[in-house]
């Protein structure tokens, strides 16, 4: 006898579902293959029409977004010592020689220093500020939460000129720590309101529970709720991270020699000898990786309803 | 294991007064039970017991103490919630060992004093189990085995057999009821229903908008209802009334319904205009001399005996009657109360009159 189901899908519907999914992820995922495998072209091939799809793979570009180089002629290159390496070789090939290290590896630490710590800091306020929000009596608690989110009611680079005259006369500018803390401001609004919905979701009685075992109100915060709230932090850290680390406006106008992000310096490299998208491609690859890790080590945490069953509703 | 003592408690949520000033004690290793519908502030009493809420005014002493105003976490009581509110992070060893972990315990005597709990409510072979996969009365196992792991001064339980099956809460109630008798805890419980209070307490406070109606033992609760309000709430069928115009006066016993003149238990004081005579339905017999009729308007078979509907001149009434009386529907018979059992109230106040069967007559608490 063949099951009929009420409730569950026919085949009919997981097949146009299956496929939707599949049409979504091709749309999604094609632009960003283009980057990856734009990384590992040549100049000539990156830049092909019509575009090739199959090429010869080369680490032109990963060599051009790490160093600096200069045009050498033939006779200058006819007197110098054979290549040392392989990097050097790929350099000789297009005629040009490694004058340094190009300041990519900086930018792309800044980015992590500032995208980690603003995320880590906005995590670490949000929390105990949703917290105080969902259990205890705040006067004016919902008054302060439409507060809250009303920083996020316009685009945060509206208020970009005042920031930018504040962050002078403070001397934040082109600091990390003013990078931190400019991200941490405009994250914290998403974070609190997040956090608050996930403890909304923890049932007080966990916590009072504590409270009659013998814990201190921040015992019963750090052994219970925070245990639970694990899945609600992961995915709003994602959030903050990905904003962060993306953030390009506030990052142009404030920051240059000194934290200047990954987002603002990928793009100069187009201006260093001719359009070099390869190393643009390579660069923005390389700087697609932590977030993907960060997401897929936490993806767990996303998954998981770890509540689930513990309380009957 | 302690007496706990409540003098003059009262909360108030804002402009809302949820408990008004009660009073009352819980002897040394009583079953007390919190009884009323809900909203009525018996879960606010017994947080304010436990410490998870703070009295606006009043006493609180345990064992001895006054802890009005102290943390839950000072007061050494014991907690089983509805939910049961197990961690979820963590298995059922766990569980029941964290209480004894906050008082930095050791290893082994964590392990020994678990061993023995998991002994007593037979949930050795469960202990390494996660709690989310548990049965509803394993869960609750385990929510008592953390309350009693502790040796405290005393248990306080909200509605703890409230999210069980029907038929698993007999069950569960003669279990508890069990423990209680072999650990004889003096026990706070909160229960919306009245079997179960009847059914498991030594004592039990009857609430209702915040305020005590009665506190007694089951069977005065039941026999000799302070209030209309606990008349009604407690029993099934509740008590029946029958509203009439009269007088009564220290000596007098009996009242007239109409034509008929029915006997009451000696009446002690004296009241007058709106009166409310109450008789339990199993007090009720069906007699075609009796000079009070009603005529019978339906049945309810419940085997060994059966409800009958009969409409009087002052109200319908529920009888209990055995069920090998034969009773026809639409027929016209006559009404016999047991005169002893009777309570008269007085319909304003809604407070019984003092008579031979109340000597204290109705006193909200």
């Amino acid at each position: 006898m063949s099951a009929y189901s009420v409730t569950a899908p026919s085949r009919r519907s997981k097949f146009f579902a299956g496929a939707l999914v599949l049409l979504y992820t091709v749309i999604t995922l094609l632009p960003l293959l283009w980057i990856i495998s734009t990384g590992f072209k040549t100049g000539p091939d990156s830049i092909a029409y019509p575009p090739k799809v199959v090429f010869s793979p080369s680490l032109e570009g990963y060599v051009n977004l790490f160093t600096s180089r200069t045009r050498a002629t033939n006779e200058q290159l006819a007197e110098m010592p054979p290549p040392a390496n392989w990097v050097e070789e790929i350099v000789r090939r297009r005629n040009e020689v490694i004058t340094g290290p190009s300041r990519f590896g900086e930018r792309f630490m800044n980015s992590v220093i500032i995208g980690f710590g603003s995320t880590f800091l906005s995590i670490f306020l949000g929390t105990l500020a949703a917290y105080a929000f969902s259990r205890f009596r705040v006067p004016l608690k919902d008054d302060l939460m439409f507060f809250i989110l009303s920083t996020r009611m316009m685009p945060p680079i509206a208020v970009a000129i005042p920031i930018f005259l504040m962050f002078r006369g403070l001397g934040l500018s082109d600091t990390h720590l003013g990078m931190i803390l400019l991200y941490t401001g405009v994250n914290i609004s998403l974070a609190v309101w997040l956090l608050k919905g996930f403890i909304d979701e923890i049932p007080r009685e966990y916590e009072e529970a504590a409270l009659i075992d013998g814990y201190t109100r921040f015992q019963a915060f750090r052994k219970v709720v925070l245990p639970q709230a694990a899945t609600g932090i992961a995915s709003t850290a994602i959030f903050c991270l990905i904003f962060a680390w993306n953030e390009y406006a506030f990052a142009v106008l404030l920051t240059s020699g000194n934290a200047q992000t990954a987002p603002p310096f990928i793009p100069t490299i187009i201006g260093v000898g001719g359009q070099d998208w390869p190393a643009v491609a390579a660069g923005a690859t390389l700087f697609l990786l932590p977030v993907m890790v960060f997401t897929i080590l936490l993806r767990k945490h996303l998954l998981r309803g770890i509540t689930f069953g513990a309380v009957r509703k | 294991m302690a007496q706990i003592v409540i003098k003059n408690l009262r909360k108030e949520f804002g402009a809302f007064t949820a408990v008004k000033s009660s009073s009352f004690t819980v002897e040394d290793g009583e079953f007390f039970m919190l009884l009323g519908p809900s909203g009525c502030g018996k879960t606010t009493t017994l947080r304010m017991i436990a410490g998870l809420e703070l009295p606006t005014s009043g006493e609180i002493w345990i064992d001895g103490e006054e802890v009005a105003q102290k943390p839950a976490s000072q007061r050494d009581i014991a907690f089983v919630f509805q939910m049961f509110a197990l961690y979820p992070h963590l298995n059922v060893r766990r569980n029941i060992s964290y209480p004894l972990v906050s008082q930095g315990m050791s290893k082994a005597a964590v392990a020994a004093k678990v061993a023995e709990v998991a002994r007593i409510l037979g949930i050795e072979h469960i202990l390494d189990k996660g709690v989310s996969g548990l049965s509803g009365g394993d869960r609750q196992r385990v929510a008592l085995g953390r309350a009693i792991v502790r040796n405290p001064k005393a248990f306080m339980m909200d509605e703890p057999l409230g999210a069980l099956d029907a038929e698993f809460r007999e069950h569960m109630a003669e279990e508890l009821r069990a423990l209680h008798d072999r650990m004889k805890a003096t026990t706070v419980y909160v229960t919306h229903d009245q079997l179960e209070a009847m059914q498991m307490g030594d004592k039990i406070v009857v609430m209702n908008h915040g305020v005590i109606e009665q506190f007694g033992r089951p069977q005065e609760i039941y026999d000799k209802p302070a209030t209309l309000f606990v008349a009604e709430f407690i029993g099934s069928p509740p008590m029946n009334f029958l509203r009439f115009e009269g007088r009564v006066r220290p000596g007098q016993d009996h009242v007239r319904l109409g034509e008929a003149e029915l006997r009451v238990p000696r009446q002690h004081e004296e009241a007058g205009g709106e009166l409310v005579f109450g008789v339990r339905p199993e007090h009720v017999t069906l007699d075609d001399h009796a000079a009070y009729r009603g005529r019978v308007v339906a049945s309810e078979y419940l085997g060994t005996t059966q409800i009958l509907t009969i409409d009087t001149a002052h109200g319908a009434i529920k009888a209990r009657v055995p069920s090998s009386q034969v009773v026809k529907s639409g027929e016209l018979t006559g009404l016999r109360f047991t005169p002893e059992t009777v309570t008269l109230f007085e319909a304003q106040q809604g407070r019984a009159l003092r008579s031979a069967l109340h000597d204290e007559g109705g006193a909200r608490g």
